[in-house]
């Protein structure tokens, strides 16, 4: 079925919708190559509609062991074209099926190209998915002016755990998780650095997060704005000094804002499997998976708190480190799926921390 | 830490001359390396042997030796430039084994120079299979079972282990040579002597057979720092068991899972670590088994490779330059990005497109050779063609070919025996794609097809998509093709005259209709970071993007009764600039006759267009070229060289359909509203003379639709291209040429023959390099060549000339501007007239040849190129008898041999041609005849080690591969050169074999007393003995192969002949003959084919007993 992408600025892209209907969300695109399921799992991507940038899409299937979470979370897959023939011996199933049954909505045919470009000059934005059973494009433009911008959109409610449960009992350290929106490969790292793992729901009151049995407090991933969490960031705030803590994405953010900082929506974010690192630590490159929309300001954080990794593109903050505390965390993704294992040591330097601080 | 400030100056070594395995990718890479140490203000020393590279253009080094690749010359150079430090890594394995040698023998240590890029140790451990095997072993990672052998003995034991089929595969060759995949004992025991005889270390590896898996590579590169990054992953379509070089390969990797392509990267960057090459690019093969995902290494290539050069062509990223930066020391973050300029080279590069590699192979040329694909490679060139779908590059790439097929569908549409089918899919050959292609319609299964091919499904999927495509555009007419069919046709790459054929239409009609329904192509730029960030380079490819349809045009369209404004983005990039500007078309693939020296014409034809202040705009699909790096021209467009794909870019840059350009919101000025100005224009023309016989055949079709051709204007093409009407010419001008005439049919020939009288030289018309030409000596002979050629030349009328035997054939090439003609070089052929121009020795200056025929032969060029109208470059060649200098032909283009006149004269003579097609006069350029600054010989090399079981022997038909250049103070010192360097060492002493036809007794006293003069010993067979006695020489008499034994061939064997010159003696002694040179061949003994080349040796020989000396180009005249 013919369809349009339309953006809330007016602009609009043409394409089909192979599942017959639309469905709306922030575009954003990502360069990965590959990994279009671990994608559209990730919780980060909640809300959002995600233009994978390589035109070939869905050519092995869908496996399992490649789910981030659950379900699927972006709220749109946009792309150049759509296999429907899967190709993987251990394949279960294809792209365009597993989507329909999820209700996700696909735009394919799409100048893929032509809308990451927009969206990197003109920045993300809210859109539809129109097909023509919608209606008039015109009825399409009215409806995208109204959607509203994902900054100031709190969604780890959503993606969030409901009630805590435990992983690996028995494992050498104790780690409190919160759980903004987890990926299940940061929950794989953690438990294969041997860590016993406690997961809470994100609304969880810095008094349990730590508790004096945790040897150390890990912040997830997720969804949003983190602007729009007080109230994880006041709890997270709470714990800074109790205890060694490890934050990733999200939880690097809500760290960064706990310490006083304060956050800034990127134009069009990171997100791909190829993001340059710089360690400033050893001096050497990571090639890393990214996926942020947001970021800390340099220039709001205090004195004690130093930038260890910076994006090798733009300069942002991609690592901070307490002078004083034992508090680290990292804006991309060392746990990476999709991507490069190049950041893998993040996870052991957690436990070298919890090691000399326990 | 910054670069390294003690290199002052660096030696680049060359790859040589062109040969399978090793072809012009190598000059793109030494090219880059070149210009990435001159950034750095440090001196930079070229050797290599091949003259028609780029590279060896004189203003890319400081110092640029063309010299034979040998310890010798490498021993020599470095005494006269004590170069700090020796690049071995950018010039293919010649350039590693050479430095590898240099350190063993102790050279570079008694020398003070070391090695940059990559270490004796780590080359080692890489190169060599056993320490690698050993490596792989030590980090977990998984190889083949098997090992090395260094006998029979030892290789049957590893047949235990191993069980058939068994892989194997020599020690330290190029692309495989002597490898093989053996089923059962015998072919395993042939095998493996080939191989243990072609193994500088007399060393074979014997593995367990992997055949079907999949097959991967990656390129890497890793800086002091320890930085590693994966620049390119490749897939190759063809499973483990056809060497990759002769694979269809996709970029980046498509069917695999991010934690399957994550595991094979950590390994890839074990592997380089490990190994240690230091800095630089490294391509690493694994395999890969689907059920399992089990991962296998393959092996290693410590140095920027083939594959190498394809990854930078399909990624942007010039990994050639890279790996020379980080070899001066700097690190990946230190780098900046060629494409976005603003972004660092520490990344991966990202594609937004896929990329689909073919090889290109010439088995026409060599019938007798083993055309099954295999373990060792056998291709000749590629091609590279870039697609938003894989269907779509596929089907651009089949097209540039340039074997006649519009997409899939193909040439061999009808032409297959579906019958063999199976055959054809288990038992892979260089048309095993249109062979899936064609099961597919014909009903087959996908799973049946991989069942047979091991070709991973999903590419067989895609393949039937095109399959189920092709149906339906067979049910319309043109005019009815639907938008919504057409479109998804177009993006799936079918091309507008495979089209015509589905809808019996015409082309036109088919870009008519297109038109009509507003679908036109848009042009995506590769920029290394799928659009994340703004590019400055025009590196462009065509695609199909989303129709604008009828209903919009342009930036804003307003809703039919609406005041909503709402904005549609434009599909294209990199508009078109207002500046003037001139079209090259480029050469295409490598093949037999048409090689990397036109892509050498083409660029100094890109820079003169610079340098004229007007924009260079380069078409081409050949991603081994420096023509295609995105930096040699304005703008590069990487397509098919075909009338469509030409023509599109011509209406773009002209501005054509400029509307489809409003609302460009590509970085030259982001989203805007309303419409633009037409972008383009200013377009002077398009140049057809530089690419070969590519362009020249789409001078026609692009003429008639109205382009300007900047230079020789068609009807001068065409009165030289057709020979009925050069033959009218040549009459008008009363310039010489051998009788000949026309025929279609058996009889027509006879008669034609009748008239000419035997010996005849018969071929089908308008073929480059001598394609299907024979010499035949009666009617036996023509009526079989009639039979076989007319089915080649698709019944286009067979030319019948007088052959003049034994005649001495001439070179020349000029450039006339309409008033003037210069003569850059006349050229002197060694062989005689009967050996194809490309694949003969020859002289500049022509010596030997009377100054009276040199002048008649100029003046008849003058008289030419004036007379035809040519604008620019044209070749001619003459055969001379008797003192009469009859014209053969004339290519109205840049020729095979202008490079190396350039290289002999000092002149850019393609970039005086393109200055000509810009309107600047010879004098205003102020060029003259070109004068050599030394004696000069062009050498040629053969691909018949490749092609076991192929006789040797030479024709009208083109064989050689690639050249070789050899300068002197005597024609024996440069003659000596040219065959060192085309790996012919010629024996100082020992006995020579002689065996000559009646012909060429006459002269047979001459030369056997040379060779007793210079102290060899003689031995000959019957008739040609007894010559030798008749004039008092001593001669050992020996068997003919079917005389008795022992024969030749056992002496060959035995190490009792060092040399032989056998002329042939024509049919009856056919088979005797072949099987002694093709018994030379394998023992490497030097084996000339006729009397002029022997002769010349004898003079070679007397300077390789001396000393010889090395010069730099710069130094010369
Ligand atoms: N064990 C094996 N089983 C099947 N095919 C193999 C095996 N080893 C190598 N090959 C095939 O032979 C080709 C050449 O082998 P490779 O080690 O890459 O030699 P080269 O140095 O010539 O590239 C590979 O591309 C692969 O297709
Ligand atoms: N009439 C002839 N007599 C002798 N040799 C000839 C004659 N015509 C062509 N040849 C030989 O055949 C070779 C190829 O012929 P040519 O016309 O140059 O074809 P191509 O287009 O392949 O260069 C020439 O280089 C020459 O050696
Ligand atoms: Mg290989
Ligand atoms: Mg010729």
């Amino acid at each position: 079925m013919r369809a349009h992408l339309i953006l809330k600025d007016g602009t609009i892209f043409r394409g089909r919708a192979p599942l017959g209907f639309g469905g709306g969300g922030e575009a954003v695109f990502t360069t990965a190559m590959v990994g279009y399921q671990e994608i559209l799992t990730d919780p980060s991507f909640a809300g959002q509609m995600v233009c994978m940038t390589f035109p070939e899409q869905g050519i092995y299937g869908i496996h399992a062991d490649l789910n981030e979470s659950g379900r699927p979370w972006a709220t749109g897959l946009l792309c150049r074209r759509l296999s429907f023939v899967p190709d993987h011996t251990r394949s279960e199933g294809d792209l365009a099926g597993w989507l329909k049954r999820h209700r996700i909505p696909v735009l394919s045919e799409l100048d893929t190209r032509a809308l990451t470009q927009y969206l990197r000059d003109q920045g993300s934005q809210p859109s539809l998915i129109w097909t023509e059973a919608d209606g008039s494009l015109e009825a399409g433009v009215a409806q995208a002016k109204a959607l509203p911008d994902m900054t100031g959109q709190a969604l780890c409610a959503e993606v969030s755990c409901r009630d805590r449960y435990e992983l690996n009992p028995g494992g050498a350290f104790r780690v409190a998780v919160l759980d903004g929106g987890i990926k299940q490969s940061i929950l794989r790292q953690l438990v294969a650095a041997g860590l016993h793992l406690e997961v809470f729901p994100w609304d969880t009151p810095a008094t349990e997060l730590a508790h004096k049995r945790f040897h150390g407090l890990f912040l997830s991933n997720g969804p949003g704005d983190p602007a729009a969490l007080p109230g994880m960031q006041a709890e997270v705030g709470a714990c800074i000094g109790q205890l060694p803590i490890f934050g990733i994405c999200l939880g690097h953010q809500l760290l960064g804002q706990a310490f006083g900082g304060r956050t800034f929506k990127l134009k069009f974010g990171h997100r791909g499997a190829n993001q340059p690192v710089h360690d400033l630590m050893t001096g050497r490159i990571e090639i890393t998976a990214q996926n942020h929309g947001f970021a800390v300001d340099e220039a709001s954080l205090p004195a004690e708190i130093e930038v260890t990794h910076r994006h090798l593109s733009d300069g942002t903050i991609e690592g901070l480190r307490h002078t004083k505390l034992p508090i680290f965390s990292l804006q991309h993704h060392p746990e990476a799926s999709p991507g490069p294992h190049d950041a893998h040591p993040a996870f052991q330097r957690f436990v070298e921390l919890m090691k000399k601080h326990n | 830490m910054p670069k390294r400030t003690d290199l002052k100056s660096v030696l680049v070594l060359g790859s040589g001359p062109i040969q399978i395995g090793q072809a012009c990718e190598f000059d793109y890479s030494g090219t880059q390396a070149l210009k990435a140490l001159r950034e750095e203000g440090i001196r930079t020393i070229l050797l290599n042997s091949n003259p028609a590279s780029i590279m060896t253009d004189p203003g890319r080094a400081d110092a640029t030796y063309i010299e034979p690749l040998t310890l010798g010359v490498l021993e020599k150079v470095l005494e006269a430039e004590r170069p700090d430090a020796i690049l071995p890594t950018v010039g293919g394995q010649t350039a590693l084994n050479l430095a590898m040698e240099a350190h063993e023998s102790g050279l570079l240590q008694r020398t003070g120079v070391t090695l940059i890029g990559a270490q004796p140790e780590a080359i080692k451990r890489g190169e060599d299979r056993q320490l690698f095997k050993a490596l792989m072993d030590d980090l977990g990672l998984e190889t083949c079972r098997g090992g090395f052998a260094h006998n029979m003995g030892e290789a049957r034991d590893l047949l235990k282990l191993t069980g058939f089929p068994s892989i194997i595969r020599p020690s330290f060759t190029l692309g495989g040579s002597g490898g093989g995949i053996a089923y059962n004992v015998e072919e395993f025991e042939t095998i493996v002597a080939r191989g243990l005889d072609l193994s500088p270390t007399k060393q074979v590896l014997i593995e367990e057979s992997i055949l079907g898996w999949k097959e991967f590579e990656l390129e890497v590169v890793r800086d002091l720092d320890d930085n590693v990054e994966v620049i390119c992953s490749i897939e190759n379509l063809d499973p483990m068991g056809i060497h990759t070089g002769d694979s269809i390969t996709v970029a980046p990797i498509l069917t695999l899972t991010d934690p399957e392509y994550q595991r094979m990267r950590d390994a890839a960057m074990a592997v380089i670590r490990a190994v240690g090459v230091e800095t630089g690019g490294s391509n690493i093969q694994f395999a890969l088994e689907p059920e399992t995902s089990r991962i296998i290494v393959i092996e290693m290539n410590p140095r920027v490779s083939r594959s190498s050069a394809l990854a930078s062509k399909a990624t942007g990223f010039p990994i050639a330059w890279v790996a020379t930066k980080l070899a001066l020391g700097y690190r990946l973050w230190e780098l900046p990005n060629a494409i976005t300029r603003m972004t660092k080279a520490a990344f991966e590069p990202v594609l937004d497109y896929v990329v689909v590699k073919i090889p290109r192979f010439t088995f026409e040329k060599f019938p007798q050779a083993d055309k099954v694909l295999g373990t060792q490679m056998k291709s000749v060139g590629e091609v590279m063609a870039l697609g938003r779908s894989f269907q779509e590059a596929l089907q651009k790439a089949v097209r540039s070919l340039e074997e006649g097929h519009k997409g899939l569908s193909g040439a061999l549409e009808g032409k297959l025996d579906l019958g063999r089918l199976k055959e054809h899919l288990i038992i892979p050959g260089a048309q095993r794609l249109f062979w899936v292609y064609h099961g597919l319609k014909a009903g087959h299964s996908v799973e049946e097809l991989h069942r047979l091919t091991k070709i991973t499904p999903w590419f067989l999927h895609e393949i039937e998509e095109i399959v189920v495509l092709e149906g339906r555009l067979r049910s319309f007419p043109v005019d009815r093709l639907p938008v919504d069919l057409l479109e998804k046709a177009k993006r799936a790459g079918f091309a507008d005259d495979q089209i015509a054929v589905f809808c019996s239409g015409t082309e036109a009609e088919v870009a008519a209709r297109r038109d009509a329904l507003g679908l036109h192509p848009a042009y995506k730029r590769v920029d290394t970071c799928a659009g994340e960030f703004k590019a400055e380079t025009p590196y462009l490819y065509g695609t199909w993007e989303t129709a604008a349809g009828a209903e919009v045009h342009g930036a804003s369209l307003r809703l039919k009764g609406s005041a909503q404004e709402v904005r549609y983005v434009e599909t294209s990039e990199a508009p078109p600039t207002d500046r003037p500007k001139a079209i090259v078309l480029g050469s295409g693939p490598n093949r037999i006759g048409q090689g990397v020296e036109f892509d050498c014409c083409c660029v100094q034809a890109v820079e003169a267009i610079r340098a004229s202040g007007v924009e260079a705009i380069l078409i081409n699909c050949n991603p081994e070229t420096v023509s295609t790096d995105f930096d040699t021209s304005d703008r590069l467009y990487f397509e098919p060289l075909t009338y469509e794909h030409v023509k599109a870019v011509v209406d773009r840059e002209a501005g054509a359909g400029a509307e489809a350009y409003h609302a460009e919101h590509g970085p030259e000025g982001g989203a805007q509203e309303g419409p633009r100005k037409a972008a383009g224009g200013h377009l002077l023309g398009v140049f057809a003379q530089f690419g070969g016989q590519t362009p020249l055949k789409l001078a026609g079709p692009l003429h008639a639709a109205g382009v300007k051709l900047l230079g020789t204007p068609l009807s001068a093409i065409l009165d030289a291209e057709d020979r009925e009407r050069f033959g009218q010419v040549l009459k008008r001008l009363d310039i010489p040429a051998p009788q000949w005439g026309m025929a279609t049919s058996f009889t027509e020939a006879l008669e034609v023959a009748k008239r000419l009288d035997y010996p005849v030289m018969v071929r089908p018309s308008f073929v480059l390099g001598g394609r299907a030409m024979a010499v035949v000596f009666d009617d036996a002979g023509l009526e079989k060549y009639m039979r076989e050629a007319v089915a080649v030349s698709n019944d286009q009328p067979v030319l019948l000339d007088r052959f003049l035997e034994g005649a001495q054939e001439l070179d020349i090439d000029v450039v006339c501007d309409g008033e003037q003609v210069v003569i850059a070089g006349l050229l002197a052929h060694i062989e005689e007239a009967g050996i194809h121009s490309g694949d003969s020795y020859a002289v500049i200056p022509a010596l030997g040849v009377p100054e009276g025929i040199l002048e008649m032969v100029k003046e008849y060029a003058r008289r030419l190129a004036l007379d035809l109208g040519v604008l620019g470059l044209m070749n001619l060649q003459f055969a001379v008898k008797d003192g009469i200098a009859y014209c053969l032909e004339a290519n109205p283009r840049a020729s095979r041999t202008v490079p190396f006149v350039s290289k002999a004269t000092g002149v850019d003579w393609a970039g005086v041609a393109a200055r000509v097609g810009l309107g600047q006069s010879l004098r205003q350029q102020g060029v003259t005849d070109g004068v050599p600054r030394a004696v000069s010989v062009k050498g040629v090399v053969f691909p018949f080690a490749k092609f076991p079981g192929v006789d040797p022997v030479l024709g009208p038909e083109m064989k050689s591969t690639g050249e070789v250049m050899g300068i002197g103070e005597t024609f024996g010192e440069a003659y000596a050169k040219s065959l060192l360097a085309a790996g012919i060492p010629l024996p100082l002493s020992g006995t020579v074999f002689l065996t000559v036809n009646d012909a060429d007794k006459v002269r047979l006293p001459e030369l056997a007393h040379k060779l007793v003069a210079l102290g060899f010993g003689l031995c000959a067979t019957e008739g040609t003995a007894r010559t030798l006695e008749s004039v008092g020489l001593k001669v050992r008499k020996i068997f003919k192969v079917n005389e008795g034994r022992p024969n030749a061939v056992d002496l060959l064997k035995n190490g009792e002949v060092q040399w032989v010159i056998n002329t042939p003696l024509g049919r009856a002694a056919f088979f005797d003959e072949s099987s002694i040179r093709k018994e030379a061949l394998r023992l490497k003994i030097p084996c000339l084919t006729n009397l002029s080349a022997a002769l010349a040796a004898c003079e070679a020989v007397e300077t390789l007993r001396g000393e010889m000396t090395v010069r730099a180009i710069q130094s010369l005249g």
